[in-house]
């Protein structure tokens, strides 16, 4: 019965062998698979043709390519910094016992057990000039509609308020969890350095929140850089593919126009990309902390 | 909290509240009031008649049931898998543990994106797609639950293991009647986060149910909402997205500990 024993140790695998066959066929084989296929002219049905790098090449001067990164990255700059600070304007708001906070603290929190459908059939009619809740409220008030879904200019807008709307829930509990970590010795020493309501902000809590910060700011950039239903369920892309980030133009690529290879191409250089701005992030935030 | 501040909660939950306010009045609205005008939402007469629609025939139903199939499912299948799975992980020794630990991990880092057009062809394949098993597979392939129940395993005393195994359990009976319960807080706290996590996910029943009776109900009101112009107006529309979100907001405010924490812990991992 000893631990290291040589039937133990095959019980051992026996335990974890049905998770990690599928994980190996799931998500394994499908991440090598994916490699495989950006390297060949191939389409949904199956066919396919070595082409070596020409997907790759052919990514480097498409210009639907490029305005589909300018997108995603407009996208990403329009929410991550607006959605950080108001989640960590809410939880210091709501960093009580009261029962009103904790009220408060569900209605901000409910948005986000929404699944990406509902959310946009809620904007939808929100933001659409022929029935909505804006426009309603402007022509009370004697202004032309706005057309936030079909303007070039404002349709990326539109989808970062009603991604923000959508997500604040998780970065706020985690600025709130953050917030209880603090000790409250900190608080008494700074407070008997009369220190004033913003000093101690600045050199007490936002310091002691700068993990959570570092967080929930990867978080996000790697959430939106990735965003998609939106996109294909408020705006289609449009117009004229104005708001189309990069995931909405690889589901377009390989389902509308079965350039499957084309597709894992583009798939594999946004995956490089969130990996690098990812740790980019990581790294320069650990440089300055160790500085 | 100082006058300021409430008042600046005050309309930050004003802003967020009205979306869902006017999404609940459209929809007891009826359809022909709100095609002159959908400011009539503002003002009386309600009616259900939207929801009776709704609950008589409308395909809603059916996938109301197939997203309560295929979360439960998922959540079913989570839950075996990564309590056994991080069971051995935590406190068993058997060959390359710590290599195949570090595999798993490993999967933290792979995004939807970059392997849900080869699940598709794999699945094309095995013939899998419009199936229930389909929709379920490629949910219980997440690292997460494994790393959250291995973690979960270690910090339960070893002691146990030896107390048991001295009155002859089987190392099976030790897991299946010993330990196991011990970890039913975090069966809870994972088995929610996956539900959640299964019956909002969109893309990949976007693409592997492309039959309307396979529908889940996240794509089922993208189908709805896509043909919005054709169909039978407004305040249905909204009705069906009221009640599409009422079985997750139930379940958000029963498990709402849960939820919270699960969220905040997948994010720490």
């Amino acid at each position: 019965m000893s631990i290291g024993g040589r039937r133990a140790q095959l019980e051992g695998l026996a335990f974890v062998a049905p998770f990690l066959l599928l994980y190996a066929v799931i998500l394994i084989y499908p991440l090598v698979a994916g490699v495989v296929i950006s390297f060949h002219r191939a389409d949904l049905f199956g066919a396919r043709t070595f082409v070596g790098l020409e997907n790759y090449g052919r990514l480097i001067g498409d210009p639907v390519f490029h305005q589909a990164l300018i997108n995603t990255f407009k996208l990403t700059i329009l929410i991550v910094p607006p959605l950080t600070a108001i989640t960590l304007v809410l939880a210091l708001a709501l960093n009580k016992r009261s029962r009103s906070a904790a009220f408060f603290r569900g209605l901000f929190f409910s948005s986000s057990v929404l699944s990406v459908t509902i959310v946009t059939l809620i904007w939808r009619f929100i933001l659409t000039p022929d029935a909505g809740l804006v426009a309603e409220v402007l022509e009370a008030v004697g202004r032309e509609p706005i057309p936030f879904l079909s303007d070039p200019d404002l349709t990326i807008p539109a989808l970062a308020v009603t991604t923000v709307w959508w997500s604040l829930g998780l970065p706020m509990m985690l600025f709130l969890a953050g917030l209880q970590q603090i000790p409250e010795e900190i608080y008494e020493a700074a407070a008997l350095d009369r220190a004033g309501r913003w000093t101690t902000f600045w050199r007490v809590t936002l310091p002691s929140l700068r993990r959570t910060m570092l967080l929930v700011i990867m978080l996000q950039t790697a959430a939106q850089l990735q965003l998609f239903g939106q996109a294909q369920l408020l705006t289609a892309g449009g117009p004229s593919g104005a708001s189309r980030p990069v995931v909405l133009l690889i589901y377009e690529m390989s389902f509308a126009r079965w350039e499957l290879g084309y597709a894992t191409a583009a798939a594999e250089v946004l995956f490089m990309l969130v990996l690098t701005v990812t740790l980019i992030q990581y790294m320069t935030a650990s440089r300055r902390w160790e500085g | 909290m100082s006058l300021g501040a409430w008042i600046g909660v005050g309309i930050g939950a004003a802003i967020m509240a009205a979306p869902l306010l006017w999404t609940l009045l459209l929809s007891l609205k009826a359809n022909a009031e709100l095609m002159r005008d959908s400011g009539a939402a503002f003002s009386a007469p309600y009616t259900l008649e939207n929801y009776r629609s709704i609950l008589q025939g409308s395909s809603l139903v059916q996938w109301l049931l197939n997203s309560v199939i295929v979360s439960g499912g998922t959540t079913l299948g989570v839950l075996t898998l990564c309590s056994l799975a991080g069971y051995a992980f935590a406190r068993l020794e058997f060959p390359f543990r710590r290599t195949l630990f570090a595999f798993v991990l490993l999967g933290l880092a792979i995004p939807e994106q970059a392997v849900i057009l080869p699940q598709h062809q794999l699945f094309a394949q095995l013939g899998l797609h419009n199936s229930y098993p389909g929709l379920i597979l490629p949910g219980l392939v997440g690292p997460f639950g494994v790393f959250f129940m291995t973690q979960y395993f270690k910090a339960i005393p070893k002691e146990l293991d030896e107390a048991a195994m001295l009155d002859g359990a089987s190392r099976f009976t030790l897991f299946w009647k010993v330990l196991l319960p011990l970890t039913l807080p975090a069966q809870a706290t994972l088995g929610v986060f996956t539900f959640l996590a299964s019956w909002n996910s969109y893309w990949w029943p976007l693409i592997s149910a492309t039959r309307s009776e396979m529908f889940t109900l996240t794509v089922g009101l993208a189908s709805a909402q896509m043909n919005y112009a054709q169909t039978s107006g407004l305040g249905f529309l909204m009705a069906q997205a009221v009640f599409a979100s009422l079985p997750i907001l139930i379940v958000y405010i029963i498990f709402q500990k849960q939820i919270v924490r699960a969220m905040a812990g997948a994010s720490v991992r």
